[in-house]
């Protein structure tokens, strides 16, 4: 039974709980104490909800369960982004993503583990403690939704949020061998997102399979009054039913390939091997070029740590979170922030003021804003020749931990398939393909902005001639 | 710190080494304008439950050090 | 042999908005509440928050934009300024830089300076930092409390070009700027309370050279009185500098009223570096037809038009009609008075002079800025200016009476007859008088037959005395010229 239960995909969970075959208490008490059986080894917990949910069977989601980054602000509920700047934080209000979601029917399981103010590629910059990969104890889940991922891939959520800055959706699922997607910027309310970069955080699901991943996007998306900057999505999102591949053009960036510098053979070996099943169903694959995407990295590392260093200035030590001791004024700020913030937190707030100051603006930002044009300019030259453009999620399989933690620019280049995206704007899904070494390996799709549905359907009838296991990693 | 930093540094530089004449920089990927907000008042948050969360709450304020000293 | 300098003055403003709302949250917006009543995780700062922009705040920004005659922006963004300080919950305030509202302006004062404005932003106010210590003020406090309620309230920056050249024009110049606000309806621009907030850029140089010296910043001067006082005295410190040779340092001072003193609060040597860039969390404002059209015909009549009104429909000299227009408060108390009395109407040259001359002067003595805060009634004001006008009351009376009425209220009618001061209706009666004034100035009666006609006045004075004010000016000379056989 507790098998069977387990078993159940999110959408599949929904059908059963609105037919009242299974009761959502259930459900919730399955996942929980199964969080409370193993996470202790995982770490991808780092708030659990106590009691079950009441009944909420007439509505959309019928309360299943979820699990949230703590990077989105949970009312009354402790909220840290993973930072001990906010241990014990709990916030006045409720992120619009998680209200809609909460609204829709969804109860929340707990808060998730993630890099410190989403600053990572592996959850080992986590203030409180790393995640263990499920797939093996001693390597990354990725990162900054490494505990989402990880939490999904073991089992111990039906399915997830995260948010993606710069890879932080894709990259985790891709290492953890799960569906992940960042959807358009723009397409769901950043209100209540503790913000990291403005210009490139979105979130965006983490789930088992690509039509979990639909309906939890329909759930998020839509324009919120409390976010300028968001638009929703033209259409409402369709779940996806596509069987074949058809007529829809598949471009591969030879800058972000498998022939691309960093990308492991393992990785190029199923990147390829998904390549000939599209064509098997039918789907045209073709080469095309995005010249600027390999400053992808060097834009994104100045764009994101300069947004970063202003949108971390708030963490003063007045308002709310951690305050050091007494002294001066100045006192007040260096020490709450010497003490709050992680290494790598301090190193992207300096690298970022500096990318800012006078005398450096055009030299680093200013520039880096251009490329960013270019690059964007690329992708709307390349979407003229095919529909969606399609690179390996990361250039490696989940490495281990502590392996490049002494090394951050080995760290950055984690990021180097998925930066693009963002800096464009662009949506893109990662979907597990397949193993290497025994370990998962992420296909990504990328589309022009507004293509979600279209994607998630090319998705999905990849994902069912794959046939991947996403379940294979449960904890037992 | 120091040395990584400038490792980062190098690699960013490599941005330098493009020709980006003429191109201008993106400052807000979505294309949207003028979004605003009616000027109609909502209510505020209560004072204590804002004060609950300040780490240092006197006087029906947040306290401080006085700057300058 | 002295060098003569000239003064070169600019000036930086902030306006408080008067919108329902702060500039990037609903909280209402309101003055002298409880600390920290007006406040929500936005204007507080809190994590995952984001700002949106109030539509009232761009409009007046607009009809400010308008009114001073500057060119919008057809496209303009909003950036982050950086810093550290208690007041300013994010780190950063959230502003315009190189992409403003609107740019060159122009605003002329009648008969005065013509002062170009460089340009005009929209940004949001800090918090206010309340100082424990005995005397309230930053040096001697050991804490302070961050009062929230305050912190996003709308502002305009408005900056003009250095044109003006002494601190008198500085003042009128503010004066105007702050009438127009005020008129339009975008700020009560009271000083005192801080909806109306002025710095002065000054500098000196040898009149004829080109080019700008050194300047400094005179910081927060919260009255016209003050802000005039502070210039002048900055100017003179400097010129003090470069006539002895030295060289004047750029600093920040601010102006201590009490003592005449200046004091230097922070060197510019130690200025911020701002990091200024483009806002992501708001979108790019571009001002639609429709929201330009909106904006004009929300103006009324700016202050200019209404020169050249007063001037045409009421044949107001423009010295008068400046005086008028450049001072909010009494210009509509002057409007409301003429149109106060209807049918028999009050001529508007008259209740005019009445208003900037002897009006002015009453309330000049009695310390008010705004004759609404005097116990006179605009009504009162036309009635009297009428009596005048139809002979029912003297000029010296009336004068007498309009004292009264500044002071008391009341309605001009009883108070004449509360203390007699009807004029003389019996000519008889004044003929008597003025002949017993002739018989008592021999000296004065051969002055004017020897053709110095001004003699008269000393006769003119002696009737006035006799009848307390009450006899018509104008009658008794005419009198005295009969009497004396002069044409």
């Amino acid at each position: 039974m507790t098998d069977a239960l387990l078993s159940l995909s999110a959408s599949e969970a929904v059908e059963q709980l609105r037919a009242g075959d299974i009761s959502a208490a259930e459900l919730f008490e399955l996942y929980a104490g199964r969080i409370e059986k193993f996470d202790g080894e995982l770490g991808s917990f780092l708030w659990k909800a106590g009691d079950p949910p009441e009944a909420r069977r007439d509505t959309p989601l019928a309360g299943v369960p979820l699990a949230v980054k703590d990077l989105f602000c949970t009312e009354g509920v402790p909220t840290t982004a993973g930072s001990r700047i906010l241990e014990g934080h709990r916030p006045l209000y409720t992120a619009t993503a998680v209200r809609r979601l909460l609204a829709a029917g969804a109860s929340m399981l707990g808060k998730t583990n993630m890099d410190e103010f989403a600053m990572g590629s592996s959850n080992e910059n986590s203030g409180y403690r790393p995640v263990h990969n499920p797939w093996d104890s001693e390597r990354v889940p990725g990162g900054s939704s490494g505990g989402s991922a990880a939490a999904v891939a073991a089992g111990l959520a039906p399915w997830a949020i995260g948010t993606d800055t710069g890879g932080s959706i894709r990259q985790p699922a891709a290492l953890c061998g799960i569906v992940g997607l960042k959807p358009t910027y723009g397409a769901v309310s950043r209100y209540g997102m503790v913000a990291f970069a403005s210009s490139l955080d979105q979130c965006g699901p983490l789930t088992r399979n690509v039509t979990d991943a639909a309906l939890l996007l329909r759930h998020l998306v839509g324009r919120d009054p409390c976010d300028s900057t968001s638009l929703g999505l033209p259409e409402d999102v369709t779940l996806p039913s596509r069987t074949d591949l058809k007529g829809i053009r598949f471009g591969v960036p030879r800058e972000l390939g498998p022939e691309a510098e960093g990308i492991e053979s393992g990785v190029a070996d199923v990147f390829n091997g998904t390549l000939d099943l599209i064509a098997e169903l039918g789907g045209e694959v073709d080469e095309v070029t995005l010249p600027h995407a390999p400053h992808g990295i060097s834009a994104y590392y100045v764009i994101a740590p300069a947004e970063a260093s202003s949108n971390l200035a708030r963490y003063d030590g007045v308002r709310y979170g951690h305050r050091a001791g007494n002294g001066t004024l100045l006192d007040l700020y260096e020490r709450t922030r010497a003490e709050g913030f992680g290494t790598e937190v301090k190193r992207r707030i300096m690298l970022g003021t500096f990318a800012l100051s006078a005398g450096y603006y055009e030299a680093y930002y200013g520039r880096a804003q251009r490329v960013r044009t270019k690059i964007a300019d690329d992708f709307r030259e390349a979407f003229g020749r095919c529909d969606f453009i399609v690179t390996p999620t990361s250039p490696t399989v989940a490495f281990k931990l502590g392996e490049r933690t002494g090394d951050p620019l080995a760290m950055y280049m984690s990021d180097y398939c998925t930066v693009p995206m963002p800096l464009a704007g662009i949506p893109a899904i990662s979907i597990p393909a397949g193993l290497s070494e025994g370990l998962p390996v992420g296909f990504q799709i990328a589309g022009p902005a507004f293509s979600e549905n279209r994607m998630l359907d090319t998705a999905y009838a990849l994902e069912q001639r794959i046939g991947f296991d996403t379940t294979r990693a449960f904890v037992q | 710190m120091s040395r990584e930093l400038s490792t980062v540094l190098d690699h960013i530089e490599k941005i330098s080494e493009l020709d980006l004449d003429g191109v201008a920089p993106t400052s807000h990927v979505v294309e949207l304008e003028n979004v605003l907000r009616p000027d109609e008042p909502r209510p505020s948050w209560p004072r204590d439950r804002v004060l609950a969360e300040a780490p240092d709450a006197a006087g029906g304020g947040f306290r401080v050090p006085t700057p300058g000293r | 042999m002295s060098t003569e300098f000239e003064p070169v003055i600019g000036l930086e403003i902030h306006v408080q908005l008067q919108t329902r709302t702060k500039m990037f949250c609903g909280c209402a917006l309101s003055f002298g509440d409880e600390p920290n009543t007006l406040t929500c995780p936005v204007c507080l700062g809190h994590p995952g928050t984001l700002p949106t922009l109030n539509a009232q705040a761009v409009h007046f920004g607009l009809m400010i934009a308008l009114a001073f005659e500057c060119e919008v922006a057809p496209r303009s963004i909003f950036h982050r300024k950086n810093y550290f300080y208690p007041d300013l919950p994010k780190g950063y305030q959230i502003s315009q830089y190189d992409l403003p509202l609107a740019t060159s302006g122009r605003l002329a004062v009648p008969g005065g300076p013509s002062v170009r404005i460089h340009r005009a932003h929209l940004e949001e106010d800090a918090a206010k930092l309340i100082h424990q210590g005995e005397s309230g003020r930053i040096h001697g406090a050991g804490s302070s409390i961050v009062d929230f309620n305050r912190g996003g309230t709308p502002l305009v920056e408005i900056v003009t070009e250095p044109d003006l050249r002494s601190a008198a024009d500085a003042r009128d110049f503010l004066q105007l700027l702050r009438t127009t606000l005020k008129q339009i309806g975008v700020s009560d621009v009271n000083m005192e309370e801080g909806s109306l907030r002025c710095d002065a850029n000054v500098s000196v140089r040898e009149v004829g050279e080109q080019g700008f010296r050194t300047k400094t910043e005179l910081k927060n001067m919260n009255s016209f009185r003050f802000l005039e006082r502070g210039i002048e005295a900055e100017i003179e410190r400097q010129i003090e500098i470069w006539s002895s040779g030295g060289t004047v340092q750029q600093e920040t001072l601010h102006f201590d009223p009490v003592s005449g003193s200046l004091t230097a609060l922070r060197s510019k040597e130690e200025v911020h570096d701002y990091r200024y860039f483009p806002e992501p969390d708001l979108v790019p404002l571009v001002p639609t037809e429709q929201m330009l059209d909106a904006a004009r015909a929300a103006l009324p009549e700016l202050p200019a038009a209404r020169l050249g009104r007063y001037e045409r429909e009421y044949g107001l000299g423009s010295d008068t009609a400046a005086v008028l227009v450049g001072w909010a408060e009494l210009g509509s108390f002057f409007e409301e008075s003429l149109g106060a009395v209807s049918g028999n109407g009050v001529d508007a040259g008259a209740l005019a002079r009445w208003t900037t001359g002897e009006l002015v002067a009453r309330l000049r003595e009695q310390g008010l800025d705004d004759p609404r805060e005097s116990q006179l009634s605009p009504r009162a004001l036309a009635e009297l200016v009428l009596m005048v006008q139809s002979r029912e009351l003297s000029q010296s009376a009336a004068k007498e009476v309009l004292t009264e009425l500044t002071q008391s209220g009341g309605e001009p009618g009883a108070i004449v007859e509360a203390k007699g001061l009807k004029p003389i209706a019996d000519s008889g009666e004044l003929e008597g008088i003025v002949e017993r004034a002739i018989e008592q100035n021999p000296a004065a009666v051969e002055q004017i037959r020897n053709g110095k006609v001004q003699a008269a006045g000393a006769i003119v004075g002696a009737v006035m005395k006799e009848t307390k004010g009450r006899a018509d000016g104008a009658e008794v000379n005419r009198l005295i010229r009969q009497k004396l056989g002069i044409g």
